[in-house]
């Protein structure tokens, strides 16, 4: 073949190009939609109550996922300390998945009830107060700021339209669990479900 | 994965290999010659020219070698849909062989620590070692590493127990936890405001510490109705239900009449996580050990 049968037609380089790098979506990802293993959430899980869903929200905002991973690998240094290595059936409601992608700080896949809420409420508002050589910023604010709950409802009915198992009623009442609360309640109630679904050693 | 998306992906991936190939071979026979020549493409753009020169050898081969390396790739490993490779490989199994390794190599040494009474262990230097490494990797972050404690935190080296210090209780403690609950104003809900300065008086008096000595003496009848439930009728505390012993002078709330009081209008909750589901039997024992013998 000659080159510049490809060179001077660009409609056949463009096909080629779009064939060239679709290759690996085409075979490494279109097949994950239609695989039971990652699409189907593991026995006992259970979409995040509104508090906890707000609580994600602050994390997100507060760029926790920033210096905080939230993915255990399959290696024996990391299911010593951190616990059971992640699967894909626990992030069947993540949107966005909070995996990151770089350890300023601990793995935060396991940390449910690892700590006492009065250990994540006080390491929150001075991470110094309980681990004097930690880096971590403090989060005073939380303590202060009520959770804003005006999008609550329309954030659960978003993920009932994606495919989040929540009730009608779960969304009606959502705005209403949430009045009065602090942002740091909403926090620690997200931070101590994390991974307890899965809580075998393994 | 059905059969469908396995061959699916089966067909892109040795299709884009033998592509590859298909491409380098192609293009490749277009070249007349091995040497470089001074021939051009013949095209012209803004006076621009191309030569026409096949690819150097090494970079050719290196492509060639680059196909090969993908096709042993696959043979080993799973890359085309169902079929698992030769080497069986995934990374559960990694996983598994590194763990079953690790277990053959420290098993033994941990399960003949996990056989040893508590207080034997706490004599064994190389225990005490690896105790002191489990104490860092998991109750340092609230114990602080030196396992001195802080506000709300107990320290482990001064000798006072909330929930006992024999090894049985400390074993208790780090299997399944504790959960410690002091109510706002004790058992007495009705608690004037009054009356939680006088008992605030009284609870400083047993360490000669009383602000006011008229408001300490009123406060005995109050303690005697809010607390003594609790922490007994001569503050002693109870270690069945975890309320501290007030008469210590060891605080795990601070000592002073403020913070004092703060604890009686608005109660504690303290919780020690349970452990065992986390840490084996035998690294239990070994932290156990560790603990018991930093105050004894």
């Amino acid at each position: 073949m000659k080159h510049e049968i490809v060179e001077k037609n660009l409609g056949l380089m463009i096909v080629f190009i779009i064939l060239t790098i679709s290759g690996g979506f085409l075979a490494e990802v279109v097949p994950l939609f239609f695989l039971k293993s990652v699409n189907e959430p593991i026995e006992g899980l259970e979409p995040l109550s509104a508090l906890e869903l707000e609580g994600r929200d602050i994390y997100i905002r507060e760029g926790c996922h920033v210096c905080h991973t939230q993915q255990i690998r399959p290696f024996r240094a990391e299911t010593e300390r951190y616990g059971h290595y992640s699967v894909a059936g626990e992030f069947v409601y993540e949107r966005p998945f909070l995996w990151g992608s770089k350890r300023t700080g601990p793995d935060l896949a396991r940390v449910g009830g690892r700590y006492s809420d009065a250990w994540q409420r006080q390491h929150l508002y001075n991470p110094r107060s309980v681990v004097p050589e930690s880096n971590m910023p403090a989060f005073p604010w939380l303590f202060e700021d009520v959770v804003d709950h005006k999008g609550t409802a329309a954030k659960l009915s978003t993920l009932q339209t994606l495919g989040v198992p929540y009730t009608d009623e779960q969304i009606a009442a959502a705005a209403g669990e949430l009045e009065g609360t602090f942002e740091i309640e909403a926090l620690v109630a997200y931070l101590q479900q994390l991974g307890t679904v899965l809580s075998e050693k393994r | 994965m059905s059969t469908f998306w396995s061959i699916w992906i089966s067909v892109i991936v040795l299709g884009t290999v033998f592509g590859c190939a298909w491409l380098l071979f192609a293009t490749r026979k277009s070249q007349t010659t091995d040497v470089e020549t001074d021939r051009t493409m013949g095209h012209s753009f803004d006076g621009i020219e191309e030569y026409d020169n096949p690819l150097p050898k090494w970079w050719f081969y290196l492509f060639v070698a680059t196909c090969i390396f993908a096709l042993g790739y696959l043979a080993l490993y799973p890359g085309l849909g169902n079929y698992k490779g030769l080497l069986n490989w995934t990374s559960t199994n990694q996983w598994e062989a590194e763990v079953a390794n690790a277990e053959e190599q420290y098993g033994p040494i941990f399960a003949q620590y996990g056989q040893t009474p508590v207080p034997e262990l706490a004599e064994d230097e190389e225990a005490l070692k690896i105790g002191q490494r489990l104490f860092a990797n998991n109750c340092a972050v609230c114990h602080g590493t030196a396992a001195r404690g802080q506000v709300g935190f107990p320290n482990l080296t001064d000798g006072d127990w909330l929930w006992g210090g024999t090894p049985e209780a400390i074993l208790e403690t780090l299997h399944n936890g504790r959960m410690g609950n002091m109510p706002a104003k004790g058992v007495m809900p009705n608690m004037t405001n009054e009356q939680v300065d006088q008992v605030v008086n009284y609870v400083l008096s047993f360490s000669g510490r009383e602000k006011d000595a008229d408001a300490a003496a009123a406060g005995e009848a109050v303690f005697a109705q809010g607390c003594v439930a609790c922490h007994g009728p001569e503050g002693k505390g109870m270690a069945a239900l975890g309320a501290p012993n007030l008469t210590d002078n060891v605080w795990l709330y601070g000592s002073n009449y403020e913070w004092i009081k703060e604890t009686v209008l608005h109660g504690r909750q303290n919780e020690m996580p349970a452990q065992g589901g986390r840490l084996s039997g035998d690294q239990i024992q070994i932290l156990a050990a560790y603990v018991y013998s930093l105050s004894n």
